[in-house]
């Protein structure tokens, strides 16, 4: 049978997914991140796993239907699903416009790819996520556009709405970008020059040699029920299939085919002028650390110059009164998300893809460096330093594929407890300088910091109740003593429910006709 | 001065040397005498009682002429419905726009700087959707690039500050506070609402809150302070934890002088101004005139 229109289809079902997954990182807006996610998401091999484990059969749906597809016929993820793998065939296109390039057979790297396989495989079984997290192409994809493609989506909306702001146009909003963590920069830079470069060279080589979901479907793909083979009676033997083909594993001189790597792509299909390759039954006969803050600092301010001249650091004198405070935050345990349950389950199940980190509208979540361990680096992390946890937003847990944030009901994450609230009266302006502030008070949305008289200093100072305290990381955020701050969140190790704030009735009656106090 | 507002400003001039010469004592932007300092009315709906005390303060002919570019500036800090009274009541705003345009208008902005994320704000407290539908560019506050260095000359603590464009760029700028309870500043009234047109507000936050929040008030003072006390949340400003915070006083102050809008509506609160130290040291800068006894208020009860 011609299967020709199998390359079409391909090509229109892996662009959706490539755009499906592409937008719900770059929209700036934070619209449809929350009811989209799950569409292009469900499906991605390593998340839906990792939820399947973690959540259960029905979350994990999506891990079943890539096994199954797999077993009818073949690697069609890599050609459809896996943005990572649609992104190199991108690339390949483009390659394609510029200069014509030939494939030819090559042998298997296997050596490579079954010993990365085995080693993430045992990484993994001793409980240690490493391997998925770093080479999950899903998650690789995801930190590639967060981390770099992001920051540079973020400038050209800043510099368009600056030249519009420019002539008194409002339509565009800059976005006030935090910036970019170093590690997970330099970490994703360097992922996607190596997959650049060896797409570009060498097709689909990353998928056949380091990526382990590839080398995992590659073996299931070795039972699939159907196959792609020669037809010895219809092949003319051009060999076009063989030069088409960015798996390097056509063998088109002998009619043999290494399924092993194929990625489904059906260029073969496409090319072959005489039905000669197409996909055959299988009982035919086969022929077929510590972090150092002044230095992160310096190099986050480094990404500033990705995102456009406007945040460049004002330096502007200011006739500074503030002493220094002196005692150091020490936090005993770093803040995971909202949903988390616990840093457990949250290290456990995360694949640092940073879907979390772009959908954040306040961006409170970022890459961690070594907060967690070195083990899970780049896992997100609440950074009440760049911003706070929003009272009504869980927009973090709708979009997590992988079970790492379980999605709760929004009235129950007004009461997880993500840490608890801890007052230095040593560093507070209240104290230090005897004059009002109330920033931390002000932005609390339960009232587990209030101002209360103080007759110590006859002023309102912070009054902690850690009870009630949802670890959302506002007064941390809002509170502007300097160098260290005079409120934080320290973090559960397993999530709490706060209670609720009790409220009693306030007794004040108003008469609309009584005449003014004034 | 930038060069956009160095050409507005010299245009408006000649444009207003030209009519006094062509009209002479009748030049059409001649300012009718405010009969009053102060306006406090209280027991309808928003929009009633702006129209009423509007009228009682000779419309709003009297603070936007045509073809004048117009910045509200409402509390718009927080991710809360309008019945939480965290942020300015949306209907109220909505109404002032429409006045501005009636008054002739060329444009009308609102913003502000808020404290959670910008969009929730806007579009939690409705006051996006209002001041959208009654014709008014809403900009955002919360970025940095909007914000240009000005001089606080008669400030004690604050000598400087970066403020939004919009307000050093349009003509006419009104302030439209809501009145409720704050941890910090006591009560946040017309002079706090400023700080929403400021970046860097944890600089006054270390540096003595109510002094820098009457310094700023000597910078640029409102053309129209208009405070909101519709709905007052009386306790565990200014965020507030729930409707149960609120009480529903359907007043509202209107005045010129923003320390009297403070005063009043403090008294209105039931504070004495004196108790609140900004209202004392705006008082002592010479910005208004706490002095409620000195004013010639109307007071109208519907």
């Amino acid at each position: 049978m011609d299967l020709q229109f199998l390359k079409k289809i391909r090509v229109i079902i892996s662009l959706i997914f490539f755009i499906s997954v592409s937008v719900l990182y770059f929209d700036l807006s934070f619209s449809i991140q929350s009811w989209f996610a799950d569409y292009p998401l469900f499906l991605q091999f390593i998340p839906s796993f990792l939820k399947l484990i973690s959540v259960g059969f029905l979350a994990g749906l999506g891990f079943f239907i890539v096994l199954i597809l797999t077993i009818l016929f073949g690697r069609v993820y890599c050609s459809t699903i896996c943005p990572l793998g649609i992104f190199q065939d991108i690339i390949l296109f483009i390659r394609r416009k510029i200069k014509r390039i030939n494939f030819d057979l090559k042998s298997p790297w296997n050596k490579t790819r079954y010993t990365i396989l085995t080693i993430t495989i045992l990484l993994f079984l001793l409980g240690i996520s490493l391997g998925l997290n770093l080479l999950d192409p899903y998650s690789n994809y995801g930190r590639i556009v967060n981390n770099i493609f992001r920051p540079t989506a973020i400038g050209v909306n800043n510099l368009s709405a600056s030249i519009l702001e420019s002539l008194g146009i409002y339509f565009i909003s800059p976005m006030e970008f935090v910036g970019v963590k170093l590690f997970s920069f330099i970490f994703s830079l360097s992922i996607l020059i190596l997959v650049a470069w060896m797409s570009v060279k060498n097709g689909r080589l990353f998928c056949n040699s380091i990526c382990p979901v590839g080398t995992f479907l590659g073996l299931i793909s070795k039972f699939s029920i159907f196959k792609i083979g020669i037809i010895e009676s219809n092949c003319i033997k051009c060999g076009d299939c063989e030069t088409v083909c960015k798996s390097s594993c056509i063998n088109s001189a002998d009619e043999q085919i290494d399924f092993s790597r194929c990625v489904g792509c059906f260029n073969c299909f496409d090319v072959c002028p005489s039905i000669g390759i197409t996909y055959l039954p299988r009982y035919k006969k086969e022929k077929a650390v510590v972090p150092n803050n002044s230095k992160r600092d310096f190099f986050k301010n480094i990404g500033i110059f990705l995102i456009g001249s406007n945040l460049i650091a004002k330096a502007q004198q200011k006739i500074e009164v503030y002493k220094l405070n002196t005692v150091p935050v020490i936090r005993n345990t770093p803040v995971s998300p909202p949903g988390s349950l616990s840093i457990e389950n949250f290290n456990d199940n995360c694949t640092a893809c940073h879907l979390c980190v772009a959908s954040c509208p306040t961006q409170v979540l970022q890459p961690s460096f070594l907060e967690y361990g070195l083990l899970q680096i780049m896992q997100p992390r609440m950074d009440y330093k760049s911003s706070y946890c929003t009272f009504e937003c869980k927009i973090c847990s709708e979009v997590c594929p992988s079970g790492a944030i379980v999605n709760q009901d929004l009235e129950a994450k007004k009461t997880i407890q993500l840490g608890k609230v801890n007052f230095i009266k040593e560093n507070c302006v209240v104290y230090t300088q005897k004059t009002d502030c109330g920033a931390c008070a002000e932005h609390c949305p339960t009232k587990a910091v209030k101002m209360e008289l103080d007759i110590e200093v006859n002023k309102n100072a912070p009054v902690t109740n850690q009870e009630i305290c949802v670890g959302c990381g506002a007064c941390e955020f809002a509170c502007p003593t300097k160098p260290y701050k005079a409120i934080y969140v320290d973090g559960n190790p397993v999530h709490q429910i706060a209670q609720k704030p009790q409220e009693e009735k306030l007794e004040e009656k108003v008469d609309l006709k009584e005449a003014f106090p004034f | 001065m930038n060069r956009r507002e160095f050409f507005k400003k010299t245009s408006i001039a000649g444009l207003a040397a030209y009519s006094y010469v062509k009209f002479g004592n009748n030049n059409i932007f001649a300012q009718s005498e405010n009969p009053y300092d102060l306006v406090a009315i209280k027991g309808g709906e928003p929009e009633a009682m702006f129209d009423k005390a509007m009228q009682s303060l000779g419309g709003m002919k009297n603070f936007v002429k045509k073809n004048q570019t117009v910045v509200i500036k409402p509390n718009i800090g927080w991710n809360s419905t309008p019945e939480r009274a965290a942020n300015t009541n949306p209907k109220l705003v909505s109404q002032i726009i429409k006045h501005c345009y009636e008054a002739g208008a060329k444009k009308v902005y609102v913003f502000d700087h808020t404290c959670d994320s910008w969009q929730s704000c806007y579009d939690t407290s409705m006051i996006e959707k209002y001041a959208n539908d009654a014709g008014a560019t809403v900009v955002t506050g919360n970025s940095e690039s909007y914000y240009h260095p000005v001089n606080v000359p008669k400030g004690k603590k604050l000598k400087d500050a970066t403020v939004h464009e919009l307000i050093l760029e349009s003509d006419v700028f009104i302030n439209v506070p809501v009145l409720k309870n704050h941890g910090g500043a006591g009560l946040t009234i017309s002079m706090k609402n400023l700080m929403g047109i400021v970046w860097d507000r944890r600089f006054w936050h270390r540096n003595d809150l109510h002094q820098c929040i009457a310094d700023f008030a000597t910078y640029r003072k409102p053309d129209l302070n208009i405070v909101d006390a519709y709905n007052v949340m009386k306790r565990n400003g200014p965020r507030g934890v729930s409707e149960e915070d609120v009480v529903t006083m359907k007043s509202q102050i209107i005045s010129t002088d923003i320390v009297a809008a403070d005063a009043a509506a403090a008294k209105l609160f039931g504070k004495e101004p004196a108790e609140l130290d900004y209202i004392k040291y705006a008082s002592e800068l010479g910005i208004g005139k706490m002095d409620l006894s000195k004013l010639n208020i109307n007071r109208i009860i519907l």
